[in-house]
């Protein structure tokens, strides 16, 4: 493991399995009565959110307090930063209060490995979505969520998600969701296809380890996973469809058209969802959708990033049951 | 009046001769001169070319102060081989009347490293709306024969079309930085694979080639001369070539990063590497060099462009767009076209002396080096290489994208109108 977590792109196929094991046992964690570990004891970690992400960060905040971190929630709005504090002297500020860790979530693209890379601080620094670049950890709590339905649970374990066909709908320009998907999937062996309409797509798509299309029906009946994207309305006044009802039929997804996807793919979505613009309630409420079960597992890999990149020293490579069984004894 | 003899310089890459200075004028140019009552420089193979004139130059005075002042970069382009610099009018406030222009020159004249020839502003506030009075600035103390809102794109057409005819009452010239607005809100680098991947707004090449495709025609319609500023593109390459073999009267510029650089180098987020228009692909850095050594583009330009430490030190989409240039554009152009066989120094001289001076039709520069013309002389030790420290700036700005980079070239003595601005490789 790296010492910082910025980007997908950034993890090998073993440091992804890795991960995703790991976080197997951390969800071991959440089905017992007292839900924490010791780990991370002693260790302050920093969400620091410049950008409003209340599911994020409280999934981060979830996971950093299971593992028995100290947690300051550092949110920019009424803050300094407000005031035209930089993101340097933001960072600094909260180091020399002795933070361990950075959970960044920030507007602009880069801002991440810029606090990581630039001299500024010595914290572990973990991207929880930058910009139109990366979120990390959603890849990472998506690629969970597809090997626990599409492998399995125990079976899973150690695996990666060789041959599984996963599609990724809807405004892939403006999605760092896409970007860190596309990644971590084509390294977890995944064969990975983009629907969006042209406007939608960045140039450059083509260079992308991915097939593009423009047609969502004849891609749905070659999925085992079908992954919604948000669509946002304000992107209609951009031009970049013309209307919510065209693109509803053109790319969004109903009951006819979920009905066309094999029998075992299921229905993916970062959320929060758009209901009634890519996706319908009936698809968004049926058995095949994983939104509540991503939520869930959002908690258990971001325990289980904390956990490689801060605790990583001390418990190099954990043993499928040793986090667990040493929690028992401290407890 | 003094007299310095310049003892076995490579005039323009030629053979080594003796070059005579006496007081403001080269005096004689020849072998074994005499150094009776001289002060000798012994030149020792370097080459001796004409002070360098720069057609795009932030001053950042009056208004920014904190990032440049005329003394600190008429400093920085004198340690860089210059003797004349084109101040750009976007400025606090923009010099778009007479009061602001005379106010530049004057500091120019004040500050005796190097010549300042303001540029006035195409519109009023560089809002693209009204026409800025530019005869009053033509008639000033300043003489400004150069117009442009750079940083800004005269995108009008109309507006466009009007100042191309007017600024001919007196031989002036547009300089346009061509960006259609549209097409390039919220963009932070050149549009293609890397934007893509890092997620950060595309500033696509059409944006440039649309408006010097316009302007050009409009210039060809008007019979109006345009200069295009800081061409990045091939494509913007292209549609020079077919305006010149047209006969339209079209000059073009590039900067010395963009025969260098490329877009790759964003991967790092370093805002270093932001600058207006943005850095492009290895195809398009070619193409500049090509077009460069065939005549297509006329001149290099730098774009210097300061900017404080905490404008760079924060994250890509914060950061300020643009390099400080005048201390490194000729090692740059050596590194790109001179040791790459692509052009030799006649050639330089051509593209960084004598042409920006006619474009910019500033007297006393960009002239011959021969008996009778002004003392105006860069000489340059082609034969040094090292690493660029910008500590090392006479610039008060430090943001270069060359820190640490080696390259060629080290101007040793810069001499305006026979005095001497740069001994040895530091500032009189």
């Amino acid at each position: 493991m790296q010492r910082h977590l910025i980007s997908a792109a950034d993890l090998t196929r073993d440091d992804a399995v890795l991960i995703l094991d790991t976080a197997e046992e951390m969800a071991r964690v959440a089905d017992r009565p007292i839900k924490k570990l010791p780990t991370l004891r002693g260790r302050t970690v920093v969400n620091l959110f410049f950008e409003d992400s209340t599911r994020t960060r409280i999934s981060f905040e979830a996971a950093e307090k299971r593992l028995s971190a100290d947690v300051i929630n550092f949110s920019a709005k009424g803050s300094s930063v407000s005031k035209g504090e930089s993101l340097k002297d933001t960072a600094q500020t909260l180091e020399a209060m002795g933070v361990d860790a950075v959970v960044i979530r920030h507007g602009a693209s880069g801002a991440p490995y810029r606090l990581a890379t630039s001299g500024w601080i010595d914290a572990h620094v973990i991207n929880a979505g930058d910009g139109t670049h990366q979120h990390p950890t959603q890849a990472l709590l998506d690629a969970f969520t597809m090997r626990r339905r599409l492998v399995g649970r125990d079976t899973g374990l150690g695996q990666d998600l060789n041959g599984r066909r996963i599609t990724l709908v809807g405004d892939v320009l403006h999605s760092r969701v896409a970007r860190s998907n596309v990644d971590l999937l084509h390294t977890l062996g995944a064969e990975v296809t983009l629907v969006a309409p042209p406007t939608l797509l960045p140039v450059g798509v083509e260079t992308w380890p991915c097939e593009v299309s423009y047609d969502l029906d004849s891609t749905l009946p070659k999925s085992d996973a079908v992954m919604m994207l948000r669509v946002q309305r304000e992107r209609m006044n951009a031009a970049f469809f013309p209307t919510e009802r065209e693109y509803s039929r053109r790319y969004g997804l109903d009951g006819d058209r979920m009905a066309r996807m094999p029998e075992h793919a299921i229905v993916m979505h970062p959320g929060p969802m758009v209901r009634g613009m890519e996706i319908t309630a009936e698809v968004a409420d049926s058995d095949r959708c994983t939104v509540v079960e991503q939520v869930a597992n959002g908690v258990s890999i971001r325990m289980a990033v904390l956990y490689l990149l801060l605790g990583g020293a001390e418990f190099q490579t954990p043993s499928a049951s040793a986090a667990p069984a040493r929690t028992a004894e401290e407890n | 009046m003094s007299k310095t003899l310049i003892r076995g310089a490579k005039v323009l890459g030629g053979e080594p001769q003796d070059v005579l200075i006496d007081g403001e004028t080269i005096t004689q140019v020849g072998a074994g001169l005499s150094a009776e009552g001289a002060e000798v420089v012994e030149a020792d193979g370097k080459v001796l070319l004409p002070g360098l004139v720069d057609l795009h130059t932030h001053l950042r005075e009056p208004g920014r102060e904190d990032s440049e002042t005329v003394l600190t970069g008429t400093r920085a382009a004198a340690s860089g081989g210059y003797t004349n610099v084109f101040a750009m009018a976007n400025t606090f406030p923009v010099a778009d009347t007479a009061g602001v222009v005379e106010q530049v020159w004057r500091l120019g004249q004040e500050s005796g490293y190097c010549d300042v020839q303001p540029i006035g502003a195409v519109t009023v506030g560089l809002e693209g709306q009204k026409l800025a009075e530019l005869g009053a600035m033509h008639e000033s103390a300043a003489a400004v024969t150069v117009f442009s809102d750079d940083g800004k794109c005269v995108h009008d057409a109309v507006i466009m079309r009007r100042a191309l005819e007017y600024v001919k009452a007196f031989d002036g010239v547009v300089a346009q930085h061509a960006q259609e607005p549209r097409l390039t809100e919220g963009a932070q680098m050149n549009e293609g694979v890397v934007s893509a991947e890092l997620g950060l707004g595309g500033w696509p090449a059409v944006a440039e080639e649309s408006i010097i495709a316009r302007d050009v025609l409009l210039a060809d319609h008007v019979g109006s001369r345009v200069h295009i500023c800081h061409l990045s593109t091939a494509g913007s390459v292209e549609i020079v070539r077919w305006a010149k073999s047209r006969g339209i009267r079209v000059t073009a510029e590039v900067t010395p990063h963009h025969l260098l650089l490329t877009d790759e180098l964003v991967r790092s987020y370093n805002p270093v590497y932001k600058v207006n228009p943005p850095l492009r692909t290895e195809r398009d850095v070619l193409a500049l060099r090509e077009a460069l050594a065939d005549g297509t583009i006329d001149i290099v330009a730098t774009d210097h462009a300061p900017h404080p430490h905490e404008d760079k030190d924060c994250e890509w989409a914060a950061a300020a767009m643009g390099m400080v240039g005048l201390e490194t554009a000729l090692s740059v152009v050596q590194e790109t076209m001179v040791d790459t066989g692509l052009l030799d120094w006649a050639g330089v001289a051509e593209r960084m002396s004598f042409t920006p001076a006619r474009i910019g039709r500033a007297e006393g520069h960009g002239r011959p080096v021969s008996a009778g013309e002004p003392a105006n002389l860069t000489l340059v030790d082609t034969a040094y290489r090292g690493p660029v420290d910008p500590a090392g700036f006479a610039s008060r700005s430090r943001n270069t994208p060359y820190e640490g980079r080696e390259l060629p070239g080290r101007v040793t003595h810069t001499w305006l109108r026979g005095k001497a601005t740069l001994v040895d490789g530091k500032l009189t």
